[in-house]
């Protein structure tokens, strides 16, 4: 693994494009598992821009919450995984970190002040015995240096932020007190405490009902659009994404298979994965309803210690060509100007179903 | 109410179902509170339908799903399955019932017994409910229930933890269907899946339900996955029925306001069409201090200083399909 040398602060001049405020480049996360060498994330790029979200989306195990904890030095240390590529993050005040191989001092700064991530399921990522305020005052502590009855206020302003009602008083509750939705948007105003560059939301709202679910999409939504953040949201649900992202990228098996504009992406998608995974997604039929079955890809995600060869998607796809796509890992082409594609059949079938 | 009436065709019929829990009082001599999970619900379902419960967390559509499995024995009202009434049966006389309705449950990683084999987890409710079988008979049957699921038969030696989530489920509902009941209660069985094979175990259970003519009570929160594989639609709130109906009228026609909100949750695939929408405010209110009148006034965008008198009892507004909001202009 080429460790790149660790380059704490680069000045903004440095980075190609100012609005971009994340370069990732050909990040790849491996692990070293009882099983054998697991490649989690393979060659993945992607750059983000002031105020946009980005969707990462795919099955469970597809890599795509390994990257985002590969970026924020989540994983477990050295030698039990291994992180290699680069990956770029502007802060607000024109500091620029490398993320890769940066030392854990660091990361301690980017983590919460200038990158943030909300978690899927609030009650476990919350600490069920200190009181909402007092987690929301640690990080104003830790980053900001605020203290006493300036981090009380500050914590009562997020909470109304984020549309908690009577915040000064639920500062004082126990998360096990709160609903799960409540508790979600407390995850939340911790993450934009600090008002971070990135947010990174991993499948915030798969653990809620469908109404509380249109409620934290929205005020991500907006928090998003107040304080020009950007945003990378992922989720096994395209329906949620085509609500909220302005660009996707689909994962399948640790590797990026389609990437392309939110409208692109649904109105003209290319990967055969990616059809499924929009067909498959349970729609509110007006008219007639018929219980026909609804489209579901078949078979499961490859394991990942023992990925078919060429195309990992190739054993579950109804495009499948012997010869062609178990040949060799299809590359990631342009199939149109900013949408790419791994597949090596997307042109024939692209007029198909 | 017309559902009330006893009709043949009726696998199961619940009358004025009540589940109260009863929190505190202990000797610290805080004073108790009653918790009225589930207060007055009326629903039958026929043989060979799909009903489903839908509802957001603490509705009290898993205390039903229980209650009417004598899980939880339900506080007051009646359940009649097969038209045998179920209060009151002792554990012995439950037994030859268990047999015939069977329960699939949320969450396949907490609900296998990690430490046993799929064999072992199948052959368990055979042993409890058909002891006659022979060890030969049984392990075809375990075979051939694994096969109608999608499983592969030579898969019976592995452990819980060397399947997906997917698998896992089918798991379940072949753990289920083991005793070949008539009536299977599905709670919430592909919230915790993802998308895509969410899609596989909904079309697994909408073909065993043709196949073998199984009667379900299918439990969830989620109206758009409840549409592909409902029959009849009952929507819960605060332990209360508010619209129950036919699918087809109860999806194009909604009634009371809680379903059109719940029907305005589901998020909208197509991306050149967002707009923004009529969000329901706040959550659930706490069952412990429920509102008065309608439960649902404090967070209905249509709620009338009329809504707090006395709480709307289901009247019919279509044939089969009834609402329990006293507004007819919305």
């Amino acid at each position: 693994m080429n460790h790149l040398e660790p380059i704490h602060f680069v000045a903004a001049e440095d980075s190609a494009q100012v609005d971009n405020i994340l370069e990732v480049r050909d990040l790849n996360v491996a692990f070293r598992t009882a099983q054998g060498h697991v490649h989690a994330v393979r060659d993945v790029s992607f750059s983000l821009r002031r105020g946009e979200t980005l969707a990462l989306v795919g099955e469970t195990s597809s890599g795509k919450s390994v990257t985002c904890l590969g970026l924020l030095g989540l994983t477990p240390p050295a030698p039990y995984c291994t992180i290699s590529g680069s990956a770029r993050l502007a802060a607000r005040n024109g500091k620029t970190y490398e993320l890769v191989g940066t030392p854990e001092r660091v990361m301690r700064q980017v983590r919460g002040g200038v990158a943030s991530v909300i978690f899927q399921e609030p009650m476990t990522s919350l600490n069920p015995v200190h009181t909402v305020g007092a987690q929301i005052c640690e990080s104003l502590r830790i980053h900001l240096g605020m203290k006493g009855r300036a981090a009380t206020d500050r914590a009562a302003e997020l909470l109304n932020q984020v549309g908690i009602s009577d915040p000064k008083r639920r500062l004082t509750n126990y998360p096990h007190e709160l609903s799960g939705g409540m508790r979600q948007r407390v995850m939340i105003a911790m993450a934009i405490a600090c008002e971070p560059s990135l947010l990174i939301a991993d499948e915030p709202t798969t653990a809620l009902d469908v109404t509380i679910q249109a409620q934290i999409l929205e005020l991500l939504q907006k928090l998003q659009s107040d304080n020009r953040m950007a945003m990378i949201y992922i989720t096994h649900n395209l329906g949620t994404v085509a609500e909220i992202a302005d660009r996707v990228m689909v994962m399948y098996a640790g590797r990026i298979v389609e990437k392309a504009d939110v409208v692109e992406l649904f109105t003209r998608p290319q990967h055969p994965y990616s059809r499924g995974l929009i067909h498959s997604v349970p729609r509110l039929h007006s008219g007639r309803v018929r219980k026909t079955p609804l489209f579901a890809i078949p078979g499961n995600v490859p394991d990942p210690a023992a990925h078919p060869p060429g195309c990992t998607f190739g054993p579950r796809c109804g495009h499948f060509e012997p010869g062609r796509c178990d040949a060799a890992v299809p590359d990631l082409e342009s199939a149109r100007p900013g949408h790419l594609v791994r597949c090596v059949r997307w042109p024939e079938i692209e007029g198909a179903a | 109410m017309q559902q009330q009436q006893h009709s043949a065709s009726a696998l199961l019929q619940v009358q004025d179902l009540r589940k109260w829990y009863r929190l505190g009082g202990g000797w610290l001599g805080r004073p108790a509170q009653t918790v009225k999970a589930v207060d007055g619900v009326n629903f039958e379902i026929r043989r060979g339908e799909v009903l489903s419960l839908v509802g957001e967390s603490g509705s009290g559509k898993s205390t039903i799903g229980r209650a009417i499995l004598n899980l939880d024995p339900p506080t007051a009202g009646q359940v009649h399955f097969d038209g045998k009434p179920l209060a009151g049966l002792t554990r012995r006389q439950m037994r030859p019932l268990r047999r015939a309705m069977q329960m699939v449950f949320q969450d396949p990683y907490s609900s296998l017994n990690p430490k046993h084999t799929v064999e072992e987890l199948l052959s368990a409710p055979l042993e409890i409910h058909m002891p006659q079988l022979t060890a030969e008979q049984r392990r075809d049957r375990i075979d051939a229930v694994l096969k109608t699921v999608g499983l592969n038969p030579a898969h019976r030696v592995r452990y819980p933890h060397e399947f997906s989530g997917g698998q896992r489920q089918r798991i379940g509902i072949a753990r289920a269907l083991m005793t070949e009941p008539k009536l299977l209660v599905a709670d919430e069985p592909v919230s915790s899946l993802d998308v895509s094979v969410q899609a596989q175990v909904i079309n697994l259970l909408l073909e065993l339900k043709q196949r073998l003519g199984l009667t379900m009570l299918f439990i969830s929160h989620d109206l758009a996955v409840v549409g592909h594989i409902s029959d009849r639609i009952a929507v819960m709130y605060l332990g209360r029925l508010v619209e129950i109906g036919d699918a087809e009228s109860l999806l194009n026609n909604p009634r009371h306001p809680y379903t059109r909100a719940l029907m305005a949750a589901v998020p909208n695939i197509d991306p050149r069409q967002r707009r923004p929408r009529e969000l329901l405010k706040g959550d659930i209110p706490s069952p412990l201090a429920p509102p008065s009148g309608c439960a649902f006034r404090t967070r209905c965008p249509h709620a009338q200083p009329a809504c707090a008198n006395g709480v709307p009892e289901l009247r019919m507004v279509g044939q089969q399909h009834a609402t329990a909001c006293i507004r007819d202009d919305i």
